[in-house]
């Protein structure tokens, strides 16, 4: 049942696969293992990049694709959820118009680049979607009457799922609207991330990877490569808009800093390389450790900052904001030394 | 026995339009400046715009110029590029604030020493930060396009984040030189005077690349290389070499472009090679991996169609730059004017 669930694809080392078991653990019970506002907001954050980066990898990491858009289809997503409630009004259809919307615009807005960019030289696409990319993000900043601009979007999602619908008490933990969400977007994460694996696992996964390894002879056997690389990205920008549109319902807000920018593409990339490309499992181990350390780390960062604060230069590399130049060292140290990531050494000291 | 098939060889001349396809690039930029001048109507505003276009597209070329050999060369594509461009305009910009004296005075000499300065200094920096750029990145990852993709990458958030804790996290404005402000007002254009020297520096290194591309021993190799590098190798010319020197080249040029791209928006942030990246790109894409020409009308395209666009509708401006991309793309799928072609 569960490797059928897993699509045969099993962990493969007995580290990884208790590692994976602690973090579904704590993410399925979080709402009671753990108090207060702050950690189930951390919880529901790992749930939906773990999605994210499951969608990035199967782009990256099973196809050998590089693309720089995927938080434009992430902010698809968020907006069509956004705008659907804005305009529609508050209740699950609109929540549901908006994923649908959101996923076929990033279904559809996948398809030109990819047709386009991947016909040529993959690198191109590279390139295109990064341009692509930075074009929607400014064109979401400029038309600020329909997408709120810099400031972005609030919104009202059914009352069913906020705080305010109170349920009563079950072992000893308040249960309100907001653990409901939660569950929510806990098990659409799941069930979505299981689907991904089962895309991966499937014929078509094997193309991909066939392809990833070597396009000239892929194509020489008969496979069209142009095909099965436009199909992946279709897919992976689909399941990337439904991240979005979790999160949108998660968050009760979007804007450009949260579900658009640079930074969190970034991110993205650093998760999927520090939990290893090429697995689906890396990229919950790789978003989890990340969005951790991103959350706790950062405070810790300040204290060695000011402890340092004598000496001259140090307290400037700890300061909190340069976080993001520790990260580029490790990602860049990662590519270097563990192009397999987390999951790729646990594996090897198993088979080794 | 049959009899051999009649056969009468032709003579015919090449067709218009064949001639034309090969010099089309080059018509576009007139065909756009036509286009630009109908679509404004008011001409002294077209011819403002129209320099500053050409303006921002010779800086876009002086950036591009050093990424698309990059490619050709090596089939590296480098990332990071734009963090030499923020650079560049970090030290340019601190040696102008330092010279204050020299800038704030309205002696000709005294501001162009001073901006020479600048840029020397923003190209030294740039250039020795590219040859380590390229001994510590690049080298591990050659022949492989993912790795070389996500390592530039990484080099240029750490270079990124080092710019912030040298210079601090704000933007930092700068004045141009006395002599260089203000404009000259010409049938009724104001044309500024920073972007017609802008204008003239973009000829001159365009005109000088091309020159030593195509007259000297060193480019005949660079092209050579770019064509077939493994042919030029077993000639027994160390290609290698010849890469590092076009990797550092490319590299003071990005420092070049970032002092002047400095200058030109009198405001510089860290971000801002990366903003510039992106036009960067397009440019180097619809040019051609690896053609300089190519980018040279590319800049030309998009800085001009940038600023006709920003006129007429200003929230298309970035847009318009795609559009551009993808109706060229889907002219010539390799670009303008291709030259790498097995790759």
């Amino acid at each position: 049942m569960i490797v059928k669930l897993l699509s045969g694809d099993k962990p493969r080392s007995a580290v990884l696969t208790a590692l994976l078991m602690v973090i579904l653990i704590c993410l399925a019970g979080a709402p009671f293992l753990f108090d207060g506002v702050r950690p189930l907001d951390t919880a529901a954050r790992i749930c939906i990049f773990i999605l994210l980066v499951a969608s990035y990898d199967l782009l990256l990491g099973y196809g050998g694709i590089v693309s720089f858009a995927h938080t434009m289809f992430f902010g698809l997503g968020a907006y069509g959820v956004a705008l659907a409630s804005t305009h529609l009004g508050r209740g699950f259809d609109a929540l549901l118009a908006g994923t649908v919307s959101g996923a076929l615009a990033a279904v559809v807005l996948a398809l030109l680049i990819g047709l386009f960019s991947l016909r040529v030289r993959a690198i191109f696409f590279a390139m295109i979607t990064l341009a692509v990319a930075s074009a929607v993000a400014v064109l979401v900043s400029q038309f600020s009457g329909i997408t709120g601009g810099e400031d972005g979007l609030t919104y009202k999602i059914p009352r069913v799922l906020t705080s305010a619908n109170r349920m009563g008490e079950f072992l000893g933990t308040r249960i309100s609207g907001k653990t409901l969400n939660y569950y929510l977007v806990f098990t659409a994460s799941l069930i979505l991330f299981l689907l991904l694996l089962r895309i991966v696992n499937s014929p078509f996964g094997r193309v991909l990877q066939a392809i990833r390894e070597n396009d000239f002879r892929a194509e020489a056997i008969g496979y069209r490569v142009v095909w099965y690389r436009t199909a992946a990205t279709c897919l992976s920008a689909a399941t990337a808009a439904f991240a979005g549109s979790l999160f949108a319902i998660w968050l009760r807000y979007v804007g450009p800093d949260t579900t658009l920018s640079f930074e969190i593409m970034l991110d993205i990339l650093l998760m999927v390389v520090i939990g290893g490309m090429g697995t689906m499992y890396g990229a919950v181990v790789g978003a989890t450790l990340f969005i951790l350390a991103q959350t706790y780390l950062q405070n810790l960062m300040g204290t060695a900052s000011e402890a340092t604060s004598a000496l001259p230069l140090i307290p400037d590399l700890l300061n909190p904001d340069r976080w993001l130049m520790w990260l580029g060292i490790l990602f860049i140290l990662s590519v270097y030394f563990f192009p397999t990531g987390i999951v790729g050494r646990l594996r090897e000291r198993r088979a080794s | 026995m049959t009899a051999a098939p009649d056969h009468r060889p032709t003579f015919a001349s090449i067709s218009l339009t064949e001639r034309l396809d090969g010099a089309m690039p080059v018509l576009l930029i007139p065909l756009l400046v036509l286009l630009g001048f109908f679509a404004i109507g008011v001409p002294s505003s077209w011819l403002t715009l129209t320099v500053s276009g050409l303006a921002m597209g010779m800086m876009i070329f002086i950036m591009a110029s050093g990424l698309t050999l990059v490619f050709g060369l090596m089939d590296v594509i480098n990332f990071g590029h734009g963090a030499f461009v923020s650079v560049g305009a970090f030290v340019g910009v601190s040696v102008l604030i330092t010279l204050g004296e020299w800038t704030g005075t309205a002696s000709l000499l005294l501001n162009m020493s001073a901006v020479f300065l600048a840029v020397a200094a923003a190209m030294a920096a740039t250039g020795v930060m590219g040859w380590g750029f390229e001994r510590i990145i690049v080298k591990p990852v050659y022949g492989a396009h993912l790795k070389q993709i996500l390592v530039t990458v990484g080099g240029l958030i750490v270079i990124e984040q080092l710019i912030h804790v040298v210079w601090g996290p704000d933007e930092i404005f700068i004045n141009r030189p006395e002599t260089l402000k203000g404009a000259i007002t010409f049938a009724g254009a104001a044309m500024e005077k920073y972007r017609l020297m802008a204008v003239g520096i973009g000829l001159v290194l365009f005109i000088a690349m091309r020159m030593v591309l195509r007259r000297t021993k060193i480019g005949l190799i660079v092209r050579a290389g770019v064509e077939n590098g493994p042919m030029v190798e077993a000639l027994g010319y160390r290609l290698r070499l010849v890469f590092v020197g076009v990797f550092i080249a490319g590299s003071a040029l990005a420092g070049l472009g970032g002092v002047m791209w400095g200058l030109y928006q009198e405001v510089i942030t860290a971000g801002m090679g990366e903003k510039m990246m992106v036009l960067v790109f397009i440019v180097a894409i619809i040019g051609g991996l690896g053609s300089v020409e190519g980018a040279f009308i590319g800049a030309l395209l998009v800085g001009l169609l940038q600023n006709y666009v920003a006129f007429l509708e200003p929230k298309l401006a970035l847009v318009s730059n795609i559009a551009l991309m993808t109706a060229i793309l889907m002219w010539r799928p390799q670009g303008m004017m291709p030259v790498v072609k097995a790759k």
